[in-house]
């Protein structure tokens, strides 16, 4: 064993000074591989902990929403669908919602603002997110000028801010009591934005929709399973820009790897030609190109991985932020969860590790198999 | 020292930073549960529907709840110019197809 262990060393030294040979290139080649898994890595992090995030929050969301639809736009759904709605068998409840977008001349931002029945400000009164906070500079006690539909200035003052860890779901949101919200949208008594609807038994849900749907033709339902879906294939791999990174970042991978599968320099030959000549066996070569490969492929693949696990979980993916942000003014910070799928990382490594440490054995075997003399004047 | 101590060195502190990299986030998941579940019931209690991650245009803010031709309300010709636009699609409630017409 202790022989053998020594066996690999010594093949592992000289196949280091091989490398450090030929350092400018080596360094370009491991440089480009690290920053092509730290990519790939980067939006497998971020993309898989996002959308497993979502699926934990957004599962408390309502049931069902019901939206009603006039000449294909949304509409103001009347209260008293409401009972007609509550006549189906098997709805346990169902709500009027307010809410509505404002936006903001002063910071070029749209707010969202919302009724809530639970813990709502007094009249005058209004709750902020961080994000709000943030842009606007404005914090408790200071007062925020809107405008209202009919061009009147309503000053609302500042009561709370919504904590700044939940900020994924409410940077731009402010809570307003109902009367604010009708008098600065214009809202009529008798009218909300939406319904939103609790079912005794979730597996009826569906049906239940189909009976709205009948009953109520001029509506649309959305369903909880739907919302979920949304954020599920929200950055899927297949979708938008993701899939024109991911191709650019394997194209360059493939590059690599058929450059260095296609052939070998004839300075790497011959230096193949007098290991043979001098008594080494082909298994001995291939023994060096694999620790080659191991060295090349299995340093960039850490380092690019163990930084983009940086990159996403401790400088909040501070490379995708001018993508995601777009002409946004009002961002949200937030710091991801790192839910990281081993199963990922796996595919990660069989992706990149393997085929470049295959594509390197490959060539040095065919040219260690032929006569060295052969191969010294090839 | 040999160059393959050097390297073999070099690659054990890696796997060990990859290693200290899971039990990392395992550690984190435990420790930002709590935030997450304070996340859960604002959604419940606020009955929210999404996520604040693209807030350029009220169609991507809430991305559940866009209707067919929002990112084209200003005029027919007006193609989609919101980054945003390029990185999600629509919600599958809109893509669904109620009837194969071919």
């Amino acid at each position: 064993m202790r022989k053998w262990i020594e066996r690999q060393r010594n093949i592992l030294d000289f196949t280091l000074s091989s490398l450090s040979r030929r350092k400018r290139k080596n360094i370009a080649l491991i440089s480009v591989y690290t920053l092509v898994v730290f990519f790939l890595a980067s939006i497998v992090f971020f993309t898989h902990s996002i959308r497993k995030e979502a699926s934990i929050i957004l599962k408390a969301s309502p049931e069902m929403i019901i939206q009603r639809l006039v000449a294909g736009r949304h509409e103001l759904v009347p209260m008293n669908y409401i009972d007609k709605i509550r006549e189906i068998r098997g709805v346990s409840s169902v709500k009027g919602r307010l809410w509505g977008y404002y936006y903001d001349p002063i910071t070029g931002a749209n707010y969202t603002l919302l009724v809530s029945e639970d813990g709502q400000p007094a009249p005058g009164k209004i709750t902020i997110g961080e994000g709000i906070s943030r842009t606007r500079l404005v914090f408790e006690g200071d007062t925020i000028e809107f405008r209202t539909y009919d061009g009147v200035l309503i000053d609302l003052e500042i009561k709370n801010k919504i904590s700044s860890e939940s900020e994924l779901i409410s940077s731009d949101l402010i809570l307003i009591s109902e009367n604010d919200f009708r008098k600065l949208f214009g809202t009529p008594k008798g009218y909300a934005t939406d319904l939103t609807l609790q079912v005794k038994n979730p597996k009826e849900l569906s049906t239940i929709a189909i009976k709205i749907a009948e009953l109520l033709p001029d509506t649309r339902q959305i369903l909880r399973d739907e919302i979920l879906r949304t954020y599920d294939a929200v950055f899927n791999w297949r979708g938008g820009i993701m899939i024109v990174i991911l191709l650019g970042a394997m194209l360059a991978f493939i590059i690599l790897a058929w450059d260095k599968a296609s052939g070998l320099s004839s300075e790497e030959r011959g230096e193949i030609g007098i290991l043979k000549a001098i008594g080494w066996e082909t298994s001995d070569v291939i023994l060096m190109k694999f620790w080659e490969g191991m060295a090349v492929s299995l340093s960039s693949f850490l380092v690019g991985i163990i930084l983009a696990y940086m990159h996403v979980f401790f400088a909040s993916s501070v490379l995708f932020e001018p993508v995601l942000k777009g002409w946004a003014t009002l961002y949200p910070k937030f710091r991801i969860v790192p839910f990281i799928d081993a199963s990922q990382i796996v595919a990660l490594f069989f992706l990149t590790v393997i085929p470049y440490t295959v594509a390197t054995i490959i060539p040095s075997w065919r040219a260690a198999t032929v006569d060295p003399d052969t191969v010294m004047r090839a | 020292m040999r160059k393959s101590d050097v390297f073999l060195l070099f690659l054990a502190i890696h796997i060990l930073l990859f290693c200290f990299m899971f039990i990392h986030a395992s550690m984190r998941q435990k420790a930002e549960m709590e935030f997450v579940r304070e996340k859960r019931e604002m959604v419940k209690a606020l009955e929210l529907t999404d996520l604040c991650l693209f807030t350029e245009a009220n169609y991507t803010r809430h991305l559940s709840q866009a209707d067919l031709h929002t990112p084209f309300q200003d005029s027919p010709l007006s193609l989609e110019h919101f980054p945003s636009g390029s990185l999600v699609e629509p919600p599958k409630s809109l893509r669904k197809t109620n009837e194969k017409v071919d």
